[in-house]
């Protein structure tokens, strides 16, 4: 069966997952997100992949975590009490959940995924020196299309985000 | 089990929860955090078919992937303060139109 390291992050990452949806408080919940994760990074970490997994920890525990805290401090706390969810829609978002985990769990148990002969466990673990290398040869471009999403995302974001009207007010009173 | 099926069995229960999540819920905020819960379990499987063929591209996807939930999040939540402004709740169900 598999080891203790793995069912305790197993455990860790699922329980906070679902504490981020189901807290009452929006940023309890953002910071549950957060842990869920760290989770994630720590399966990275065990499946030997610590490059990823440092990543993982700097863009989404570092920098994503952080900007859902901001927005939930800027959108009015009272807003968020008032979402009620009817109790048809809530039993049956967890019987699709169940059929879902059901359904695509059983797939996987049946495939062929599910014998030792499918890949190799024990094969050496990737070197960050490979991940270096195909990202600046075979994925170069990828890279660069992705930089230019990235930038324009940022771009858009700051474009949405921010507010005419006080800009043309503050411009007419200078 | 092997051990790959493990991590893709734990990716499955989050991708459900997640999908739980974004029925459910009408909070904005709560409805992108279950987008984030699924993009991770999707990061986790590539990684760990990554180390299981011993092939770093999936690796190299896993690192796109993040960079790109980390700009989606950011217009994300641009988007939920506009609509908070206009409508002065993040209930989803309040927006009704989408007029700017």
């Amino acid at each position: 069966m598999a080891d203790p390291v793995f069912i305790g992050v197993a455990v860790l990452t699922i329980g906070s997952a679902i504490i981020s949806l189901e807290t009452r408080e929006l940023v309890y919940g953002a910071i549950a997100l957060a842990i869920s994760m760290m989770g994630i990074a720590g399966f990275f970490l065990l499946l030997d992949a610590p490059f990823v997994a440092m990543f993982q920890i700097a863009v989404y525990v570092g920098a994503v975590a952080v900007l859902v805290i901001f927005t939930v401090m800027l959108v009015r706390t009272q807003a968020l009490f008032t979402t009620k969810e009817d109790k048809g829609r809530k039993s049956a978002g967890i019987v699709l959940m169940l059929i879902f985990m059901a359904g695509i769990g059983a797939v996987f148990l049946v495939s062929g995924l599910n014998s030792q002969t499918f890949g190799n466990p024990k094969a050496p673990p990737i070197d960050f020196v490979a991940i270096g290398k195909q990202m600046l040869t075979y994925y170069s471009p990828a890279l660069i299309i992705l930089a230019l999403t990235l930038a324009g995302a940022v771009i858009g974001a700051l474009a949405l985000a921010r507010r005419q009207e006080i800009e043309q007010k503050n411009d007419r009173t200078a | 089990m092997t051990e790959l099926l493990n991590y893709i069995i734990v990716s499955v229960v989050l991708v459900a929860i997640g999908i739980y999540g974004l029925v459910v819920k009408r909070n904005a905020v709560r409805m992108l955090f279950a987008l984030e819960i699924i993009a991770n379990a999707a990061n986790l499987n590539l990684v760990a078919f990554s180390r299981n063929l011993s092939n770093a591209q999936g690796q190299v996807f896993a690192l796109f992937s993040i960079a790109i939930a980390a700009a989606e999040v950011a217009v994300g939540l641009g988007i939920i303060i506009i609509a908070y402004r206009l409508y002065k709740d993040i209930d989803v169900e309040e927006f009704k139109s989408m007029r700017g």
